[in-house]
């Protein structure tokens, strides 16, 4: 092969990549958790402080956890959604509260609704750290085991609800 | 009625573009003389309707018409005039259009300032920029259409992203579009060249006063882009390798490594296949960036609003004109035959390791920008390449090639001794071996980045006092102004620009060794220190701006008792964008800068302030200013010679005359090497 | 007695004076302002950590210079663990579990960025031997080409030579 074609050559390399790349999203972080133990976290619930819930607690089903905020205006999309699905009653949906207000939090579910069977108070984010959250909404599927089996990172959509997480939850036996 | 003639004016560039592309190519290649005469005509043509279309454009910004899109979304009519003016390039439909017309603006001065050109080489020249606006022009019509309307119009704008309100935005992006853009010439005279299989040393000598002008408007870019970052942004960093930076860096270094191989193509007839491959790399690698910039592959603090069609187009045009360009050098190259020859110990040899040095750290900054995109698109999960990486890599790679631009003006042509040579540079070692040790001695602090910076800026700059000795020293006339005068103005502008490389230097090294900052919270009355200042907070009060409300905290800068400066940073809220900014102060100096920003407010009464001082800041742009101000001492070489001697219209194959040889170093060769005029 | 009663009153009068200028001047110095944080070098520590994390809710920031509400949990949590006694790689690692190895800002040397590593050094070495090799070459080239300019000047000389003689 002739030198000179080389330029031209890596150049093809280049450009194969950049075409690749265009369908790419280089702000999109997948989690790293993805089939790891969800970690273990204590929390008080939304609408009674005094008691908590830990991740213990939550074995030996499939459950899903929703992070929201009152202030998260990419939420209120997902949200009907995430109430209907509730209604089918197929997997319990708990929310994680990040870094609200426990009032603006309990007035925007009675505004919007409550699909969650508990909702979790994270008022420091420190819950959210652990599990990677660096946006809200973010949903996860946990197993019986307590493995985090799926992340969506934004809000849920008819189309990621129907294609991933019911056929996963399902799959999973809950 | 005004953006319609404005779109229309775009359209009539398109039609005057395609015409100036393909019509004199043709000609040239058919021997079509009344097709080459269009290349002229439709070049200026072309300028004409983009100038059109774009003050069409800055019409409706000046006018608050928001009516239009894009005054809509980047403008307000609070903004000042002279920002309104310069949203127009605040957003990527403008700016594109920009670039589409510094693309022509540059195609004009083409078509005017060559005379001495032959018909077909203009031709093609003409023709291949043509075609390249023509690709703008077509991308900007198809996919970033800048008059869009807005029907019902919205009762004001949005207003101007306020990081973008500042005098450093009215000239870094036209300073960066000017050397981005410019290397098209050499683009194009490059494959004009292949084209017709004539490279030789008039090729080079007519490409190399366009090619160093744009070197120079891109150094003075990019020196304004990192002035603008570091006292715009508030945390008093210069650089940051961003993926945007990144790409206007690529061309600087690849366009170094090109002004140089010019050099050895005009004065010794020899890199001709580097120099036409660089002089397309560098323009490759323009428009790599402005792929980078405006398609979303990459993740940037500078990055416009994306869009996968503008992605898609880019690519394409990329692929069109860069695959096109480099299978033309593929096939040609081999028939271009080497130059003179050369020892492995010679000025040419130096200047071909910088060559390959350069291009070997563009290659460094280009993997690091590119391998998160290629491990995400390979499957292999993401990764962040960011300073850390680059650092550690760069620094090693350009350390060679700083080392050998100490020797190469000292060494000879086509053969140098080493025992000679190391010799004559016995003061410049030492000089250097002093100053890496002179910081610990001086300053109280040493590691051995701070000690390879001095000792290789020291090196440098001893480097020019004795070139510049040397060739005084050849020159026999027993007057010295008359010795003065006889170099010409590009050995001057080498050694400026050397040696503003040697500032840049002294400026880097010093600023991250010595650096230092105070974070405090203060109350009105209160004092704090930084390195040796006493900074006294006197007073915080609300200001009101034309398009913001601030908190401005008016402090003094004491040393030693005295009073040095009184400083006013601002902590602004934008009245429509509601983003809170900072607004540093700098007291600025040509030793140090006392850097202070106003944070958030910690109580009723105390603020959070920031002081950094910063030593030798200034070097660092000064530096970069001295290297582009020596580049334009070289341009202006080149054109006082024109000018001066009339040189006949000759056909491009002719051989250069006589008085072109310059005696560098006592030794004139008059050889015709195989397929090339070798000098 | 009545003029040392007016020179004890105008010596008081003064005294007083001059007490109540030094406390102005001292109320007016203010105090030496307080570091923002209650411990200066902890926060360079945390910031050097910082410098070499990514801040993944902004679009090319370091955790050390953003704004955004993340980046301030995240730079508070590494203060915590500075003072808990972890090490900076311990704290790097607790990063790269939550977010994957996009967090690091310095890409960490494994098998995938191994041609990022080494890539520029390798390359430097094989443009070093091409570049020496080439250069002998065209010296050789060049060596042949005098010596075949010499032979046919000498070839010339000897026709001229043998034209002249006959």
């Amino acid at each position: 092969m002739r030198k000179s074609l080389i330029p031209l050559a890596i150049f093809l390399v280049l450009v194969g990549f950049l075409a690749v790349g265009l369908g790419l999203n280089p702000r999109e972080v997948p989690s790293p958790l993805i089939n790891r133990p969800a970690p273990a976290f204590s929390l008080p619930l939304l609408d009674a402080p005094e008691q908590k819930l830990s991740a213990q607690d939550l074995r030996g089903q499939v459950w899903i956890l929703n992070v929201w905020a009152s202030w998260c205006v990419a939420c209120r999309i997902e949200h009907p959604l995430l109430v209907e699905f509730s209604k089918m009653g197929m997997v319990p949906l708990y929310g994680l509260n990040y870094k609200d207000k426990p009032e603006d939090a309990t007035q925007w579910l009675k505004k919007f609704g409550d699909p969650y069977t508990r909702s979790l108070s994270d008022r420091e984010g420190l819950v959210g750290i652990d599990f990677g959250v660096y946006g809200v909404p973010e949903t996860f599927v946990i197993d019986k085991q307590g493995v985090i089996r799926f992340k969506q990172i934004g809000p849920v959509t008819p189309e990621v609800l129907r294609d991933e997480i019911i056929p996963l939850v399902r799959k999973l036996g809950a | 009625m005004i953006y319609e003639l404005g779109h229309l004016a775009l359209i009539l560039a398109l039609a005057m573009s395609l015409a100036q592309g393909v019509l004199p190519m043709i000609g040239a290649q058919t021997g079509n003389a009344a097709w080459m005469g269009l290349a002229r005509p439709t070049a200026r043509g072309q300028f004409v309707f983009v100038l059109i279309a774009y003050l069409c454009l800055t019409h409706a910004f000046v006018t608050n018409d928001f009516s239009v899109a894009l005054a809509a979304n980047h403008s307000n009519s609070t903004l000042p005039l002279h920002y309104r003016i310069t949203a127009v390039w605040g957003n990527h439909e403008g700016s594109i259009l920009l670039w589409s017309l510094i693309l022509a603006g540059w195609t004009l001065a083409v078509s005017i300032f060559s005379r001495q050109l032959d018909d077909r080489m203009l031709a093609r020249v003409l023709g291949v920029m043509g075609l390249i606006s023509c690709g703008f022009i077509l991308f900007t019509l198809f996919t970033s259409n800048p008059f869009e309307r807005m029907f019902p119009p919205p009762a004001d704008g949005q207003d101007l992203n306020p990081l973008l309100q500042d005098p450093g935005m009215v000239i870094h992006p036209p300073m960066l579009y000017m050397g981005y853009v410019g290397f098209v010439v050499a683009f194009a005279f490059a494959v004009a060249a292949l084209i017709s299989g004539q490279l030789d040393a008039a090729w080079a000598r007519w490409s190399r006063p366009w090619t160093t002008a744009a070197w120079c408007f891109l150094t003075i870019g990019i020196a304004l882009g990192s002035f603008w970052a570091y006292y715009e942004l508030g945390w008093g960093g210069w650089w940051f390798w961003d993926p945007v930076e990144n790409a206007s860096f690529l061309p600087w270094l690849v366009g170094t490594a090109l002004i140089h191989s010019l050099a050895v193509t005009e004065k010794r007839g020899g890199f001709k296949m580097w120099t036409a491959l660089l002089a397309i790399l560098t323009f490759s690698l323009s428009l790599l960036g402005t792929f980078i910039v405006r398609s979303g592959v990459l993740s940037s603090v500078h990055a416009f609003a994306t869009d996968p069609t503008r992605g898609v187009f880019i690519l394409g045009f990329l692929a069109v004109v860069i695959g096109g360009s480099l299978a033309l050098f593929a096939w040609r190259a081999p028939q271009v035959g080497l130059g003179g020859s050369f020892e492995p110990v010679s000025r040419e040899s130096m200047l071909l390791a910088n060559n390959v040095l350069l291009l070997v750290a563009a290659a460094a900054v280009l993997l690091g920008t590119l391998y998160p995109l290629a491990v995400d698109a390979l499957g292999m999960g993401k990764l962040s390449v960011g300073p850390p990486y680059f650092d550690t890599v760069f620094v090693p790679l350009m350390t060679p090639a700083l080392f050998l631009m100490g020797i190469g003006p000292i060494a000879r042509w086509r053969q140098a001794r080493l025992p000679e040579l190391a010799y004559r540079l016995r003061w410049a070692f030492g000089v250097a071996a002093v100053s890496a040790l002179a910081a610990f001695l001086a300053l109280g602090k040493w590691t051995p980045m701070i000690g390879l910076g001095l000792a290789l800026a020291a090196w440098i700059a001893s480097t020019v006092v004795l070139a510049l000795v040397t060739r005084l020293q050849e020159h026999k006339s027993p007057d010295w102004r008359r010795r003065f005068a006889a170099q010409p103005g590009s050995f001057y502008g080498m050694l400026l620009a050397h040696l503003g490389v040697a500032v840049f230097i002294v400026g880097v090294t010093i600023v991250s060794g010595f650096e230092s900052e105070s974070d405090v919270r203060m109350e009105p009355g209160d004092t704090a220190t930084v390195a040796g200042y006493q900074v006294r907070l006197d007073k915080i009060e609300d200001v009101t701006g034309p398009n913001y409300q601030a908190s401005r905290a008016t402090l003094s800068v004491i040393q030693d008792g005295k009073l040095v400066a009184i400083v006013r940073p601002d902590r602004r809220v934008y009245n429509v964008s509601r983003s809170p900014m900072t607004e540093v102060a700098i007291d600025r100096g040509l030793l140090r800068d006392v850097y202070i920003a106003l944070g958030d407010p910690v109580s009723a009464t105390a603020w959070s302030v920031r002081l950094h001082h910063k030593p030798f800041v200034n070097w660092i742009w000064i530096g970069c200013m001295l290297m582009a101000l020596g580049g334009f001492l070289a341009v202006m070489d080149r054109r006082y010679r024109k000018l001066r001697v009339s040189e006949p219209v000759r056909p491009a194959s002719a051989p250069p005359q006589a008085d072109r040889a310059l005696p560098i170093g006592g030794v004139v060769v008059a050889r015709s090497g195989a397929g090339g005029t070798g000098r | 007695m009545l003029e040392l009663a007016g020179l004890v009153w105008r010596r008081w009068l003064a005294a007083a004076l001059a007490l109540l200028l030094a406390v102005l001047t001292l109320a007016a110095h203010g105090k030496e302002a307080q570091p923002a944080s209650d411990n200066p070098e902890l926060e360079v520590r945390v910031l050097a950590i910082a410098e070499e994390l990514r801040c993944l809710v902004c679009q090319n920031e370091t955790i050390a210079a953003s704004h955004a509400d993340l980046a301030v949990d995240l730079r508070k949590q590494i203060r915590i663990k500075l003072q808990q006694g972890q090490s900076q790689q311990q704290i790097l690692d607790f990063m790269v579990e939550r977010y994957g190895d996009f967090v690091l800002y310095r890409p960490p040397f494994m098998a995938r960025t191994l041609l990022l590593w080494i890539g520029p050094f390798v390359l430097l070495a094989i443009a070093a031997v091409v570049m020496v090799v080439n250069v002998r070459r065209r010296q050789r080239t060049a060596l042949a080409q005098e010596w075949s300019e010499a032979q046919a000047r000498r070839a010339r000389a000897l026709l001229d030579d043998a034209s002249s003689q006959s």
